[in-house]
């Protein structure tokens, strides 16, 4: 009985060490060769050169800028709507059930189909976007060409998809908040409003946090979204690689140029950015634990 | 006792697990095994293709599988080549998950010729193959130099222009296919200038061409020595073919006779479906492209007339894995698919055009005409771009080179009106740092 519980786990961290961690060391061996994809068991050792190139690697530096202009536009509107829904969900109303439901389809439905959707919608000639701009009187605007306008547009396929799935997570942790502590705001004279901003969103704190992690880690490896919006050219992200992400850029080294151990070189320097995010997120749990 | 049932659970949940993971991991190739499904002793060919590729579609499965009662074949198909070669490299690398037969594009053909020919079948000691039957260009495509044939022709694609009679009408051009063909005959700086024709009388928000990408890709189509020279360096960057492709597609970029557009976006669907553009230079694969996106609407306007000068752009080859499972059987079912007969029955189904050179006397192709484009005697057309065709040297990698020219640089010049030499300079940018391992 004694070893039971390890037999339990055990699956997992096979399961781990054969996809997960093996993967990882492998990729990280790839890192410091010279290797094809066209031979994979042909490895030149190099050393830390693969690393060393990324840091003169203009195409680096402008996915890596990309990446995190677009983290910054779809994470913030993304999670402040996300809480503004979750508030509204709270309260008591007919059929909560239906628009939790409703909130959480787009999460459902698959990168690729909503993707494909949002290019239509956005097209330069007959999208749907640039048609209402039309009617407010607003010139089409070239969304996949401009800088802005692509990661604006990739940025609203981030938001519709994660929005609902956050506001649900959210409004868990906001079922959680003593009643009491609402009813004796309400007695202090407290608005729906003030009882938002003083009683929700400091209970949210830790939440609100995990959410900020979460999708950070998630618009880190953003992929999908910007590979398909480009729908002629793959990975290039757009003429000017203007919506190139880090994601998109190690996919056309790898798999476009066949250039695995610089891909994978990318892939480690990904993966530290992430661990740096985590410790960063540590660093304010603690300061957070401290001050209350 | 308790605890021994409990590991036994554990035990048999993972060893399922494990095994549903083996499975899995045998891909397309697994299926022989356990296929069949129906009559014991049936041996399974896989075939792996990228896209639409048309065998199926144009029931060339089926035919084979009533002529060889004991053959069943089934296709697995990745719809972009993008998707589709990287997969099929890892697949060679590791050998397993391959299909028996397996679709090669021809712009990685080079690639897949110089570095995996020895995890390939010699096609070209096959039964059923006769060399001679193909083009001379194409069978040297798929050729090592040591003269191993690791890939046998599909189609290829000889390119004419397609163009609305329409719009041409309009804008008072000829509507004639053999007259415009004279028109333009023999220099791409023809086709220029009727576009600037086009262009002073062109009915309100149309463009001659939809794309300046599409004119550079059909140019370079058109010369022998492109990316690569004969001794495999990349030349591109000092070629004067490349850079006279380059100079005439920005022209049309710069003078405004583009649409803008992206090839295959959806975009560019929309193009045909609203009569946007007058031509578009058509592979003989792309008609069946037009005639699906210009719809009902688009019929009796389209018309195909000859290129200023023959080029190719696409077509594809079958190679045979050395680890797949049924390799006589497989490359005996590839060698069937290839011959000119069935060539000419893909092409009379789906407008793919044969590499086999023996398939163009043949009434299916020699006879052909395209009703969509006006009756437009197709087969003549193709037939003769495709023996005008230069014997063209490809390189391992000209995707790489062909893309970034198309997508980085000519987009830039077309879509977002920077300047010729701004385009050019960011697609040699971007160029290097995907060729410099």
């Amino acid at each position: 009985m004694r070893w039971s519980p390890y037999a339990f786990v055990a699956p997992f961290f096979l399961f781990f060490a054969a996809f997960g961690l093996f993967p990882l060391l492998y990729t990280g061996w790839a890192s410091l060769h010279r290797v094809e994809l066209t031979a994979p068991t042909d490895m030149e050792w190099v050393g830390p050169r693969n690393f060393a190139r990324l840091l003169e690697d203009e195409f680096f530096w402008n996915a890596l800028k990309n990446t995190f202009t677009i983290g910054i536009i779809s994470t913030v509107p993304q999670l402040l709507i996300a809480l503004g829904i979750a508030h509204l969900l709270n309260y008591k109303l007919r059929g909560s059930m239906f628009f939790r439901v409703a909130a959480l389809t787009p999460y459902a439905t698959s990168v690729a189909a909503a993707t494909l959707v949002f290019v239509l919608m956005f097209g330069r000639d007959y999208g749907m976007v640039n048609w209402a701009l039309g009617l407010a009187g607003i010139d089409p605007v070239d969304w996949q060409n401009g800088e802005w306008t692509s990661q604006i547009a990739v940025s609203t396929i981030v938001i519709w998809r994660w929005t609902g799935y956050n506001a649900l997570i959210y409004l868990a942790a906001m079922q959680a908040i003593p009643k009491d502590l609402y009813e004796s705001a309400a007695l202090d004279g407290a608005s729906r409003r003030q009882q938002f901003v003083h009683v929700t969103v400091p209970s949210l704190r830790p939440t609100i946090l995990f959410t900020c992690v979460v999708s950070t880690i998630g618009a880190t490896q953003l992929f999908g979204e910007p590979l398909l919006f480009n729908g002629g050219a793959g990975a290039t992200g757009g003429a000017d690689h203007q919506f190139q992400t880090l994601g998109l850029y190690l996919y056309e080294q790898g798999w476009v140029n066949l250039h695995l151990g610089r891909a994978s070189a990318i892939a480690w320097t990904m993966f530290l950015i992430l661990l740096l995010i985590g410790a960063v997120n540590w660093l304010l749990v603690r300061r957070l634990r401290k001050s209350t | 006792m308790r605890r021994t049932v409990i590991l036994a659970v554990v035990a048999a949940l993972g060893a399922g697990l494990l095994a549903g993971c083996a499975e899995d991991g045998e891909g397309p190739g697994g299926s022989s095994a356990n296929g069949g499904g129906g009559g014991k002793g049936r041996t399974t060919i896989t075939v792996g293709v990228f896209g639409a590729f048309g065998l199926k579609e144009a029931g060339l499965y089926d035919e084979y599988m009533r002529l060889h009662k004991d053959i069943e074949i089934k296709q697995t198909s990745i719809e972009r080549n993008e998707n589709y070669y990287p997969q099929l490299l890892t697949h060679l690398g590791s050998g397993s998950g391959l299909a028996d037969i397996q679709a090669v594009e021809v712009n990685n053909i080079a690639e897949i010729t110089a570095t995996q020919a020895d995890k390939l079948v010699d096609l070209g000691k096959a039964e059923g193959v006769s060399k001679g039957a193909f083009l001379p260009w194409k069978w040297a495509q798929a050729t090592s130099k040591d003269g191993k044939t690791v890939g046998l022709g599909t189609d290829i694609g000889p390119q004419g222009i397609c163009y609305r009679k329409d719009l041409f009408a309009k804008a008072g051009l000829p509507t004639d296919r053999e007259a415009l063909g004279r028109l333009w005959a023999g220099d791409w700086n023809k086709y220029l200038a009727a576009g600037k024709q086009f262009k002073a009388k062109a009915p309100k928000g149309t463009a001659f061409v939809d794309s300046a990408s599409g004119v550079m890709a059909a140019i370079t189509g058109s010369s022998a020595r492109r990316f690569y020279d004969g001794n495999g360096e990349v030349v591109y960057k000092t070629n004067p073919a490349v850079k006279q492709a380059w100079d005439i597609a920005a022209a049309f970029a710069t003078e405004g006779l583009t649409g803008r557009l992206q090839q295959f976006t959806p975009a560019w669907d929309q193009g045909y479906a609203n009569g946007t553009f007058a031509t578009v230079s058509c592979p003989a694969w792309m008609l069946g492209y037009i005639q699906d996106k210009g719809g009902a609407a688009g019929k009796d306007k389209w018309d195909v007339a000859p290129a200023p000068k023959p080029g190719n752009w696409g077509g594809s080859f079958l190679i045979v894995p050395e680890a797949g499972r049924n390799k006589t059987e497989a490359a005996k079912l590839a060698a069937w698919l290839t011959a000119p007969e069935q060539q000419a029955k893909l092409f009379e189904k789906r407008g793919s055009f044969p590499s086999a050179k023996a398939a163009y006397s043949l009434p299916a192709v020699a006879g052909a005409e395209h009703e969509y484009f006006g009756g437009a005697p197709i087969g003549e057309i193709f037939s003769r771009a495709a023996e005008g065709i230069p014997v063209t040297i490809i390189g391992p990698k000209d995707l790489v080179i062909a893309q970034n020219l198309a997508d980085v640089g000519m987009l830039q010049v077309d879509q977002k009106g920077r300047s010729s030499k701004e385009g050019w300079d960011a697609a040699v940018k971007a160029i290097d740092n995907a060729l410099d391992r």
